[in-house]
């Protein structure tokens, strides 16, 4: 574990360097850059403020601004999207990176980081562009916003740790490659990104402690919609699951990674 | 500090486990067990000591990429032991990580990063890097509007910026025009004198001779030869022949005065005397720059063959061939030989070679190469001196009749 680390920190001008490196490609060659970074989640936004407004207005309580809609649905997206792109970054990671791994000798942790830093960087952007689509909406984000870093750790956590066991999963089986973004999907729909959790029926409530990622996207709506603390218990939870999944593709990574070079 | 590398029965197989979930619960409990392995590199066991440099040669898949993987530690064996001190620079692939949207310099930024130096090492190195990469303003271009010689450059002189204890190259050697190439050979060169232990893998033999103290033998995954340079080169070409000609038996033998006798082929034709003459008829050990002689062999033949083509090759003490043909290019095949005959060939030339030590290989063989039929090829079968008595002194290989003129002139100055 400390080797790890050591080693994260001697290749810390790599890391740094392919972080900027991912963003810059953003930008070479295309007109409007980084924007298109925010872009294409703030578009989702208004597809489905556009769409879902109507419906699902209406049951936002003790909010009286009338884009409350728009501005849940950024809080959630914030949270939901930073979780996506790691997760499907690092489903193909070792795929991607195949031959610098056959041919190069690094500490493979770099790897992760480099993912986890240009995620951040790019949900950092997001966050604020929202931010000041807030201000224009009317609704600058209150002291509850000091939480964010928090709720991004346990998000990159969780992240890596779902998306890292299924990235070495994915080496030997690739079916896992085309299963998970379906599954994705589903996830998204399963968590209140675009509806309210009380929108669930009754009955099904008790199966919701199942999905960890309703913890972390309803503090985002906590912290940024409605500016209070967000509900410890889940989040806690939570972060245990992300702990246990990190743990888990440690150990998946450190038996498969002679057999993952080979096999790619 | 000097690079050392010790292997111990290094061995490396590809395991077969007929279905992913059998090779997941193998990493959990060590009674799951594959159903085939397939050796790619086997009892492999060797030293490297500080500032030698080991030349890997062998055929196609004989296990090369492998060998300098598990050295890289890349891949990890599947037994035995890799023991390396010093650090490791591995070259097995130019051109890691490179994005073509970049400038060589950020290119050589991010990939010098990838060794795992820091911004402020790799910017002292950076005009290094910049001058000897030698594409002037392209360097700070985007990557996609180079050459691919030119990117090969940047990726060459990016990886050999730093000076490294233990240099591992697999065929990197021969990147760019004939320049560059004349430069990283030098770069290499220069490593060596500075006490960098060199391990390459490489096809050209012109490397091996020049560069190697000694060389390995990889053929099918096992080390079969390791030593000096012309005995193990030699036998791989005497191998690669009897490959094609499915027919085992190689012999070498090294003569008292240093050059290695390889001897190879079907033994369907066979070289029973070869001798140097002057025009006179005696046997000469020693030619003069300029004298007539005569190279003359005798064949005799131990099967009936439809065609008999005889080569030969004069090399210098290096390796290099001086001069070489066969009676296939000078359009005298001999046709229908019966068992028992004896064939004569003379070659009368004039010795225009420099002063030094040759050999002479003879081939007796059916076409223009010996990969078709090989009857008997026999490396340095002959070795003669060759001296320069009635010369002004001169140096390299060849006599060339060349006399200088010189006329020098007196500038008249005028009033």
């Amino acid at each position: 574990m400390s080797g790890m680390l050591a080693g994260a920190w001697r290749f810390r001008f790599f890391i740094t360097s392919s972080i900027r490196t991912e963003l810059r490609i953003n930008f070479v060659r295309s007109r409007l850059g980084g924007l298109w970074m925010i872009l294409n989640p703030l578009a989702q936004v208004v597809i489905f403020a556009f769409v879902l407004s109507a419906v699902l207005s209406a049951r936002l309580p003790g909010i009286h601004n009338r884009y409350a809609y728009a501005i849940y649905l950024m809080s959630g997206t914030l949270g939901w999207s930073l979780f996506a792109d790691i997760v499907s970054r690092c489903l193909t990671l070792f795929i991607d990176n195949g031959n610098i791994l056959k041919k190069l000798v690094f500490p493979r942790i770099a790897l992760p980081l480099i993912v986890a830093g240009s995620a951040l960087v790019n949900n950092a952007l997001l966050f604020l562009a929202v931010a000041v689509i807030f201000g224009i909406l009317g609704h600058a984000p209150g002291s509850a916003a000091c939480l964010l870093p928090l709720l991004m750790a346990v998000t990159v956590a969780l992240a890596l740790g779902l998306g890292l066991a299924l990235g070495v999963l994915n080496v030997f089986m690739r079916d896992i490659g085309q299963v998970v973004p379906v599954v994705l999907q589903f996830v998204y729909w399963f968590t209140p990104v675009v509806y309210m959790v009380d929108i669930i029926p009754v009955q099904y409530r008790p199966w919701l402690f199942l999905n960890p990622l309703i913890p972390i996207v309803t503090a985002y709506q906590n912290v940024l919609l409605y500016d209070r603390a967000p509900d410890w218990h889940g989040l806690a939870s939570s972060s245990a699951i992300a702990l246990a999944l990190l743990a888990l593709s440690l150990v998946l990574f450190r038996k498969a990674g002679p057999d993952i070079v080979d096999q790619l | 500090m000097s690079g050392e590398l010790h292997l111990t029965n290094l061995g490396k197989a590809y395991r077969q486990w007929g279905g992913e979930l059998r090779r997941i619960a193998s990493w959990f409990h060590p009674s799951v067990r594959p159903l085939a392995e397939h050796w790619v590199l086997r009892d492999v066991s060797l030293s490297i000591a500080p500032g030698e440099a080991v030349g890997v040669i062998g055929q196609n898949g004989a296990g090369k990429s492998t060998l300098l993987k598990l050295i890289t530690g890349t891949t990890q064996p599947t037994c035995g032991q890799v023991r390396v001190q010093g650090r490791v620079a591995a070259i097995l692939e130019l051109g890691m990580g490179f994005n073509p949207d970049f400038t060589g310099r950020q290119n050589a930024f991010h990939s010098a990063g990838l060794m795992g130096y820091g911004q402020d090492e790799i910017g002292r190195a950076m005009p290094d890097i910049e001058s000897f990469a030698d594409i002037g303003a392209y360097f700070d271009q985007p990557l996609r509007t180079y050459s691919s010689g030119m990117q090969m450059r940047v990726a060459f002189s990016v990886a050999t910026a730093f000076r490294p204890d233990l240099l591992i190259v697999d065929e990197a050697l021969s990147v760019g025009d004939s320049y560059f190439q004349h430069k990283s050979f030098d770069r290499i060169r220069r490593f060596k004198e500075q006490g960098v232990s060199i391990m390459f893998v490489t096809h050209g033999m012109g490397d091996v001779r020049s560069l190697c103290d000694r060389v390995i033998l990889l053929d099918r995954g096992r080390m079969l030869k390791d030593g000096p340079p012309d005995e193990v080169v030699d036998f791989y070409h005497a191998m690669i022949a009897e490959k094609e000609n499915a027919q085992p038996g190689i012999e070498q033998k090294r003569a008292r005065n240093g050059w290695l006798l390889t001897r190879s082929g079907t033994g369907e034709a066979r070289v029973s005397s070869l001798q140097l003459l002057d025009r006179d008829g005696n046997e000469l050990a020693v030619a003069q720059v300029g004298q007539a002689v005569e190279l003359r062999l005798t064949a005799t033949i131990h099967a009936d063959l439809p065609r008999l083509v005889l080569g030969y090759m004069i090399r210098d003490k290096q390796g290099h061939v001086v001069w070489g043909t066969n009676t296939w290019h000078t359009k005298q095949m001999q046709d229908n030989l019966r068992r028992g005959e004896t064939v004569e060939f003379r070659l009368p030339f004039t010795c225009t070679l420099g002063p030094g030590s040759y050999s002479v290989s003879p081939a007796l063989v059916s076409t223009d190469t010996h990969l078709v039929d090989n009857y008997e090829w026999v490396d340095n079968l002959l070795v003669f001196d060759v001296l320069n008595v009635s010369h002004p002194t001169f140096i390299g290989t060849t006599w060339l009749d060349a006399e200088f003129s010189i006329a020098r002139r007196i500038q008249e100055s005028v009033q």
